[in-house]
């Protein structure tokens, strides 16, 4: 009975974090929103778009920060939950 | 009922065996180079992690000394790398933490070309990828979250809690933001570390589980050409985030260096 308990509850594990893997794919829409404003608008000023690269990489690093907690989660929902 | 779990457990690892000839977090065990493989790990043992962070080490000072020592005044190829590089962190550290961050400009550069070489060496074949591993990543993001945290009270004193308070909000939401400010202060180490070695884990895993389709005669070609496309797209990672980890310090040393909104 506790077996079956243990199984059911890994299984919702395993769940839980192929749901939080849904979180990561939303960090990629906000790193496609970062880069391709950022292309849009290096392309309408593209003598001012070389300073702002760090800027760029800053913007997405933020967005994917969000992407990472959600891999944490996953992570912590495989092998420590 | 243990024994149930057991048999669950034995029927999966017997199950992963038939799919693939390797599983592609294989690459990631932590082993010791003399010994038996299944030796206890202690602090001081010699792993494979120490080989090639050592090997890591090993390259950047061979670029830095060999490439610098010459200083001719037309640069060979070794010297142009080497000031490249160099110019790159500088211009980086000047434009986003400003000339006061010149001072720490060589821990800077240190980081930079170290995890820069730690994730390049991990792409050669059969290497260890010692940035894969949280725990060494967690403890170069610790140095640069507990360093820069001191410096900021050391240069300002109590003033450099000011960095919670955003005094261009209005007053009556100042606390709340304040609250969201000391939390995302002390994420901050925590996606440090993992997005580094995430990046790397996630990507490494990828081009091994392609390599494990390749044992399948039917997709093989298309399993090669996939390993060669992740490969690719694996260098430009390793080189960016090493970039961004560095760009990243620059922005917490910044905000050490000038703490008012």
């Amino acid at each position: 009975m506790t077996g079956d308990l243990i199984i059911l509850s890994q299984m919702g594990a395993y769940i839980g974090a192929g749901l939080a893997a849904i979180g990561m794919g939303a960090a990629a829409i906000g790193v496609g929103n970062v880069a391709g404003n950022f292309l849009a608008g290096a392309l309408r000023n593209p003598s001012a778009a070389p300073g702002q690269t760090a800027t760029l990489f800053i913007g997405i690093a933020f967005a994917e920060a969000l992407g990472i907690f959600a891999f944490l989660v996953a992570l912590l929902l495989m092998f420590a939950v | 009922m243990d024994e149930e779990i057991a048999e669950v457990e034995a029927d999966g690892v017997e199950h992963a065996g038939e799919g693939l000839v390797f599983h592609p977090m294989d690459q990631f065990i932590v082993q010791p180079l003399f010994g038996e493989a299944g030796d206890p790990v202690h602090w001081y043992t010699i792993t494979n992690v120490t080989l090639w962070m050592a090997l890591a080490v090993g390259a950047v000072a061979l670029l830095m000394v060999l490439g610098t020592r010459g200083r001719a005044i037309v640069p060979g190829r070794s010297q142009s790398v080497a000031e490249l590089a160099y110019v790159f962190v500088h211009k980086m550290v000047e434009d986003v933490a400003g000339k006061e961050g010149l001072r720490y400009f060589p821990y800077i550069f240190t980081l930079f070309l170290f995890i820069l070489f730690a994730n390049f060496l991990g792409l050669i074949p059969m290497a260890f990828t010692t940035t894969s591993h949280i725990a060494v990543t967690a403890v170069m993001a610790l140095a640069v979250f507990l360093g820069v945290t001191i410096l900021g009270f050391v240069l300002h004193g109590a003033k450099f809690l000011e960095l919670f308070w955003v005094s261009a909000a209005p007053l009556a939401l100042r606390p709340v933001l304040a609250l969201i400010e000391v939390i995302s202060y002390f994420v901050r180490p925590v996606s440090h570390s993992i997005r580094l070695a995430g990046n790397m884990m996630a990507g490494h895993a990828v081009i091994k589980v392609f390599a494990g389709f390749a044992a399948v005669a039917a997709i093989s070609p298309f399993a090669i050409l996939g390993v060669v496309a992740v490969y690719g797209l694996e260098i430009l990672v390793s080189a960016i985030q090493a970039y961004v980890f560095t760009i990243l310090t620059c922005v917490y040393l910044k905000d050490a260096l000038h703490p008012h909104h």
